[in-house]
């Protein structure tokens, strides 16, 4: 009607004259329409790019690593007595629910040549007090293994995911995003580690995270603080003062579990026996 | 919280800490079962549409109906089992392209929108005949089905018949994609043994032409029997044919996967042989393989190349379609459950048993298979299973040399 009036009446050339004005009006709409839409679709990678930005600006670090930092978990598995402290201070820091397992530890019993008995009652949380019960013979080794998130550079949890809800940080760290997670455990079917479950309150994917709300403020993970032996170390590999990148330097046989897959973990194992899987 | 993950029955050797819990359980069961009836009505559809069998004719209409209503409930396993239901549109919004699982928004709506319109172009004449004679709510109704259209002229219907032709091509390779990528959402699961196979979808997809043709046949003589309406033998047989054919298939490429398997010894072997001999004995040899494989092949063979009488083949051709259809729901619970048995540990087992009550439990379960059949009666009161004017149109669609004018005979 504005349009009308504005062209001077109803006549033929107002008439094209609004009509022009409607088709521009009508395109106007479009486009807005068009691009409100691509901001419904994309918001995921737009908060990624935001991030990424910030991430820049506080870290000072190249567009590739903007911490500047390449962080690696080193687990000793010669220094582990199995205590089960690692997964207590898990447990307390993120209050695991029962029957679900952020961080274990493993003990293996060997006897003979192949003869291989594993367990890890409770995830190892009450240490192992008692002998294996399917171990009637002599043993010829015992050792303990911790497990945890091995934080691939390939992780299939990220490849999976329908939505995105697992990603993997610049720093390297595989992280769920609870808030838009599903919970259609894809990712826990994906992972050949076991690694992660899906929390029972929350409803979403959860995992072992290295603490990376501690690493972000410049503190160990809680596992690694809490071992009294020193099995577990993290730090920056790349920083040739820490610990990791001492041990991870010297021609020392280091492994990591599954290789097979693909999945190129960050999680690295200093005596690791063909045993463990 | 065991409602809501149904726990693992004990464990046998060692097995990861989080590998107690089955995640996948029953509506996972459901949902590729649901989709694979989906895909298979549809392509019995399209044998007799595009591929010209003849016989099939009756069932054409109805097959797609069938697909329809179980397409409609084909999302419901999915919505049920997600921890965050509210949040499963983002799939569709924000989809992870590496993901499998985050192609379903797309293929499910596209599928749907392609079947949609089949359905409303075949049977736009008798919509249209029902809005002029309706009045009141039913008028309405039938208005918004029609889309306000009520051109059935001569050049309109030609219009519909190339459209619907179109349509009936692009369905085809959309059926086969919709229940492919679900069986691709298993294969690509390189961490389970059981799964990780390139043969996995096309199982999955042979299945499906098993249960959706299986599904159809057993529908069409139950619902014509119960109505006192004839059964057409032809369609029967031509039913039963290809139920042996693609089942054959079918069989043959899970026996094939079990034997290479065995033959190749490796670690994913003791895995397979681990389970199979183990927490799945009983669900995959005598059921899927013997009771449910075996029994329904020499039946059919039997049916199919010796001299049985029309009345015995009908019944013991629905008895194979019966025991097919139930083969297809075990070959998905072996795959589905049985993969997640196997711990990542390599050195040990769940059991596993559904419980009736809960989220994921039985009942659910059985809701959800009995939801697709009463959609199904309700589309019945809109869109006729067996209309004469439909099936002529049809007959039209798909025998291209009939002069193009010829008319419909709606309401005759």
């Amino acid at each position: 009607m504005a349009a009308r009036t504005a062209s001077g009446g109803n006549g033929p050339e107002g008439g094209r004259d609004a009509d022009l004005r409607r088709r521009g009006f009508l395109r106007l709409v479009l486009s807005g329409a068009v691009g409100g839409s691509l901001l419904l679709v994309i918001p995921m990678g737009a908060a990624r790019l935001l991030s990424g930005a910030q991430e820049d600006e506080e870290g000072g670090g190249t567009s590739n690593n903007p911490a500047g930092r390449r962080y690696v978990f080193v687990v000793d598995v010669t220094r582990c007595i199995g205590c089960g402290t690692c997964c207590v201070a898990d447990r307390n820091e993120f209050m695991v629910p029962d029957g679900y397992y952020r961080t274990w530890v493993e003990r293996y019993v060997i006897e003979g040549l192949d003869e291989v008995h594993v367990d890890s009652p409770q995830g190892g949380l009450n240490g192992f007090a008692q002998l294996p019960e399917a171990c009637p013979g002599v043993a010829r080794d015992l050792f303990f293994v911790p497990k945890l998130c091995n934080m691939c550079a390939r992780p299939s949890c990220v490849q999976v995911c329908p939505v995105g809800a697992t990603f993997r940080s610049r720093e390297g760290f595989v992280l769920v995003d609870a808030k838009r997670c599903v919970g259609c455990a894809y990712c826990v079917e994906a992972c050949p580690y076991s690694a992660r479950f899906l929390h029972p309150l929350h409803k979403t994917a959860s995992k072992c995270t290295w603490c990376f709300h501690r690493v972000h403020k410049g503190l160990e993970p809680v596992c690694v603080r809490a071992c009294p032996t020193g099995a577990r170390m993290f730090g920056d590999l790349d920083d040739p003062d820490s610990e990791v990148g001492r041990l991870l330097s010297r021609p020392e046989a280091v492994a990591v579990l599954k290789p097979e897959m693909g999945n190129k973990p960050s999680l690295y194992y200093l005596g690791l026996r063909r045993e463990v899987i | 919280m065991t409602m809501l993950f149904p726990a693992a029955v004990g464990a046998v050797g060692y097995v990861f800490p989080n590998d107690l819990h089955v995640h996948w359980s029953l509506m996972i069961v459901l949902y590729p079962y649901i989709t694979g009836l989906v895909a298979g009505a549809f392509l019995v559809s399209a044998l007799y549409r595009v591929f010209g069998v003849e016989s099939l004719r009756p069932v054409a209409s109805f097959a797609l109906l069938f697909a329809l209503a179980f397409l409609v409930c084909a999302s419901l396993p999915l919505l049920v089992h997600l921890g965050h239901p509210g949040r499963a549109f983002s799939m569709f919004l924000t989809p992870n392209p590496s993901s499998a699982m985050a192609g379903f928004g797309y293929i499910y709506a596209a599928y749907g929108i392609v079947l949609a319109l089949e359905i409303f172009f075949l049977y736009r004449p008798h919509l249209v005949e029902r809005w002029r004679r309706s009045r009141g709510v039913k008028h309405l109704g039938y208005g918004l089905l029609t889309m306000a259209s009520d051109d059935l002229s001569p050049e309109a219907l030609a219009l519909d018949r190339r459209i619907m032709s179109i349509l009936a091509r692009l369905g085809i390779p959309l059926a086969i994609l919709l229940h492919g990528y679900v069986g691709f959402i298993f294969g690509g699961i390189k961490a389970n043994p059981l799964w990780a196979s390139p043969l996995t979808p096309v199982v999955f997809v042979l299945s499906a032409c098993c249960s959706g043709v299986a599904g159809v046949m057993l529908a069409y003589v139950l619902l014509n029997r119960i109505g006192g309406r004839p059964v057409s033998q032809a369609c029967v047989d031509t039913s039963l044919k290809y139920l042996w054919g693609f089942f054959a298939l079918t069989f043959s490429l899970e026996m094939l996967e079990v034997l290479f398997q065995a033959y190749m010894g490796t670690d994913s072997w003791e895995a397979l042989r681990l389970l199979l001999w183990g927490p799945l004995w009983s669900s995959f040899w005598i059921w899927q393989v013997l009771i449910l494989s075996v029994v329904p092949t020499l039946l059919l063979g039997i049916l199919i190349l010796g001299r049985v009488g029309p009345g015995p083949r009908t019944v013991l051709g629905s008895l194979s379609a019966v025991l097919i259809l139930l083969q297809v729901f075990f070959m998905r619970w072996n795959t589905v459950i049985g993969g997640q048995l196997y711990s990542h540990s390599e050195r040990g087992m769940v059991m596993f048993r559904p419980g009736w009550v809960g989220r994921e439990g039985g009942f659910v379960a059985l809701g959800l298979m009995v939801l697709p059949l009463v959609i199904l009666f309700v589309l019945g009161r809109i869109f006729p299973f067996w209309p004469r004017e439909v099936n002529d149109f049809l007959h039209v669609v798909s025998a291209r040399d009939e002069e193009p004018d010829r008319r419909l005979g709606i309401g005759n």
